[in-house]
């Protein structure tokens, strides 16, 4: 019996319990993977101008990974009818059919926007009946589309940043397995930064549920939010209270991804969730498990008022890539995020 | 849907062939990539320089094979992108074997998460002298189940060179570690059998350790036997901050706080230290904040070893109530030294062996 009968009877099996039991089945079909961006049709228009069709919607997050000072636009697809369905903690559940795009770019100049952009990647992540796929589309020269690129690959790019410096680094698109060295939850694809504390800001849930496109959204609980660290402003005139609130929520959307017990950095004992409660799993004063050179000759991950003793600081400062974190996706020093490390442990 | 997406995605690879990683690298992480159950990935004879992470995940019964040690030599020197050279995840039955791997940034071959690893004829190496600089380990299964490490070559990691952390039932035998800070060390690790290996010039020969703060607490049932572990009296280039910081140069064999662990039948030759020492946690001077950890080791046989121009075997710091064996040993001497004061004065060495004896 090949493959396609298989499959009929499983439908007609199907049809006939939804008959029985009256249970109606959400059985939306897999978005297949397409070798150009243009073929979702996600965008209308020129389609670097990234202009939403319908069932496509852009959301904002809380706490940003850094990504050597790339530029993101974020969007959601949902199949008409479907909706995303909340929970406090953890990712949405997302529909069979469904997609997350997220574009990466550079303006040419940052302080004169006017002066144009250009698109490097755009990362799909399209929710199918079973699970999660991530796929990754490089922008062409004319940037006019993007192709689908599973293996990776390394191309220039130059862009004047907000002090006016000519920037140029060798941008990396991660390959598919590069994608899990973050995605990754118990060692099965999950989608990171598409939930409630992340994406909790400017009434973004309300929105959503008031569209129907977001079930169970609780009506009264309280919503966990995490605090937007780029408010801290310059973390040298900041208080304790708000440089814990903002490197909290800095460690979350740029580490905890990795450093949490479900994660690939499960390994190292050292967990930087916004809600760890535990000091020591936070680093303080922690010895690390197997860090290596990582650790600079340093004997702890957070010494409490030093920063230049602690691990954690050596490693998001450097850029060796044996050493620096995260380990993917950064090239460059994020000076405002070190900033912030720096001046919240020397606050402890 | 299956067979037709590796198919468009072949095509996809050969328009984007002109980009600016290898053409080999690209090969083989596109085949690690759409490897399907039961694969062979071959690479071929000849020396391939790689930019980034070579990585496999999701697989079930791959093998990734070069044309042998001498031929087939994967260099890292220059690796721009990912911590790792080779990088194996959330894998089942995974074969490594035949082939050279050298000089990553951090660590050489890591596998994590994999039920079923073979680590057969590979060696790993960071080439010139050994240095700070290096990377930590050369071979690295973590959170692995049933692993097997046969005749392999570990040189030159600036922590350790076979390293077994948080696994369950693992094979190390046939391989030779040199030049690292550890030559093998087995971690937090149960139901790890370490025999006829080589584990010599390293600061440490072969270390059987449990450390506090990890999600799998409790190593042990460790055997380790027939192994040759010579003048392990390599300078230590950990750097701070690792726990092989603390292994002093000369250290033979090293059971830290682990539990049921038996060293026999071994060679352990012209190390200038300590031959083999069983020891607290407490001597790294680190301070414990895991309380379930427990700092002791237990249930610690040492016997039939034979001992050369060594030093101080073995060195201890318990109660008997934790049941340490001294058996007979050809030319073993011995020390017991209190750790978990904050001195070392003399009266806290006791050469008295009687609250050791295995037949009590």
């Amino acid at each position: 019996m090949n493959a396609g009968s298989h499959f009929r009877l499983f439908t007609a099996g199907i049809a006939i319990i939804s008959l029985v039991t009256g249970l109606s089945f959400n059985f939306s079909e897999d978005i297949a993977p397409k070798m150009h961006l243009s073929d979702y049709r996600f965008f209308t228009g020129n389609l670097s101008d990234l202009k939403p069709a319908d069932g496509v919607f852009e959301y904002e997050v809380n706490a940003p990974l850094f990504t050597d000072y790339a530029e993101k636009q974020r969007f959601i697809y949902l199949p008409p009818g479907t909706s995303v369905t909340y929970t406090g903690q953890g990712a949405f559940e997302f529909p069979a059919g469904s997609a997350i795009i997220k574009n990466f770019y550079y303006f040419n100049d940052a302080v004169s926007r006017g002066k144009g952009k250009k698109m490097a990647e755009t990362r799909l992540l399209l929710r199918e009946n079973n699970g999660w796929k991530a796929l990754t589309y490089i922008w062409n020269s004319t940037q006019t589309d993007a192709d689908l690129e599973v293996a990776g690959a390394v191309f220039p790019v130059e862009w004047k940043n907000r002090d006016g410096k000519q920037m140029h680094i060798d941008y990396v698109v991660p390959n598919t397995n590069q994608c899990k060295g973050c995605h990754s939850y118990d060692g099965k694809f999950v989608p990171v930064g598409v939930n409630a504390a992340q994406l909790n800001r400017n009434n973004q849930l309300q929105l959503w549920a008031g569209l129907g496109k977001l079930s169970q959204f609780p009506d009264q609980a309280d919503i966990p939010a995490l605090f937007d660290y780029t408010t801290v402003g310059d973390p040298g005139h900041a208080d304790a209270a708000l440089l814990e609130k903002g490197a909290r929520a800095y460690l979350e959307g740029n580490c905890a991804h990795c450093h949490n017990p479900h994660g690939p950095a499960s390994t190292s004992g050292m967990f930087l969730e916004a809600a760890q409660n535990d000091r020591e799993r936070l680093g303080v004063m922690k010895p690390p498990v197997a860090a290596g050179r990582g650790s600079g000759d340093r004997r702890y991950g957070i010494v409490p008022g030093k920063p230049n003793e602690s691990i954690l600081l050596y490693r998001i400062e450097s850029t060796d890539p044996g050493v620096r974190m995260p380990e993917l996706g950064r090239q460059l020093v994020h000076n405002e995020g070190v900033a912030l490390i720096k001046f919240w442990i020397k606050s402890m | 849907m299956f067979r037709l997406l590796p198919a468009a995605l072949l095509l996809m690879l050969a328009i984007h062939s002109a980009q600016a990683q290898t053409d080999v690298e690209k090969r083989i992480q596109t085949q690690c990539i759409l490897a399907e159950d039961g694969d062979i990935i071959e690479i071929p004879a000849g020396n391939f320089t790689i930019s980034s992470t070579l990585s496999l995940d999701e697989k079930k019964n791959v093998t990734l094979r070069g044309a042998g040690q001498d031929k087939t030599v994967l260099s890292f020197k220059g690796q721009k992108q990912g911590a790792e050279g080779l990088k194996v995840t959330n894998s089942a039955n995974i074969v490594l074997e035949n082939f050279t791997i050298e000089d990553a940034k951090g660590d050489i071959i890591k596998t994590q998460n994999v039920n079923g690893i073979i680590f057969r004829d590979i060696t790993a190496r960071w080439t010139g002298k050994p240095d700070e600089s290096n990377g930590s380990y050369a071979l690295y299964p973590v959170q692995c189940q049933k692993v097997r490490i046969e005749r392999c070559t570990a040189i030159g990691a600036s922590d350790a060179g076979i390293y077994v952390g948080q696994s369950d039932s693992v094979w190390v035998t046939e391989c030779t570690a040199k030049n690292n800070v550890a030559g093998i060390e087995i971690e937090n690790t149960t139901n790890a059998w370490v025999w006829k290996n080589h584990a010599f010039e390293n600061t440490g020969g072969i270390l059987v350790f449990d450390l506090p703060d990890l999600p799998k607490k409790r190593g042990g049932h460790v055997k380790v036997y027939d192994n040759l572990v010579a003048r392990n009296n390599y300078r230590n280039f950990a750097p701070k901050g690792n726990i092989v910081g603390t292994v002093p140069a000369g250290t033979g064999v090293m059971v830290l706080a682990t539990n049921d662990v038996e060293v026999y039948n071994n060679k352990i030759w012209e190390n200038k230290t300590v031959s083999t020492g069983i020891v607290s946690y407490y001597i790294t001077e680190t301070p414990i904040n895991d309380k379930s950890y427990i700092p002791y080791p237990s249930d610690v046989s040492v016997h039939d070893n034979i001992y050369s121009d060594g030093r101080r075997m073995p060195t201890l710091s318990f109660k008997p109530s934790y049941r340490i064996c001294i058996g007979e040993n050809e030319n073993g001497t011995f020390a017991n030294l209190r750790a978990d004061k904050l001195s070392l004065m003399s009266d806290h060495i006791s050469r008295d062996k009687a609250p050791f004896n295995c037949n009590r």
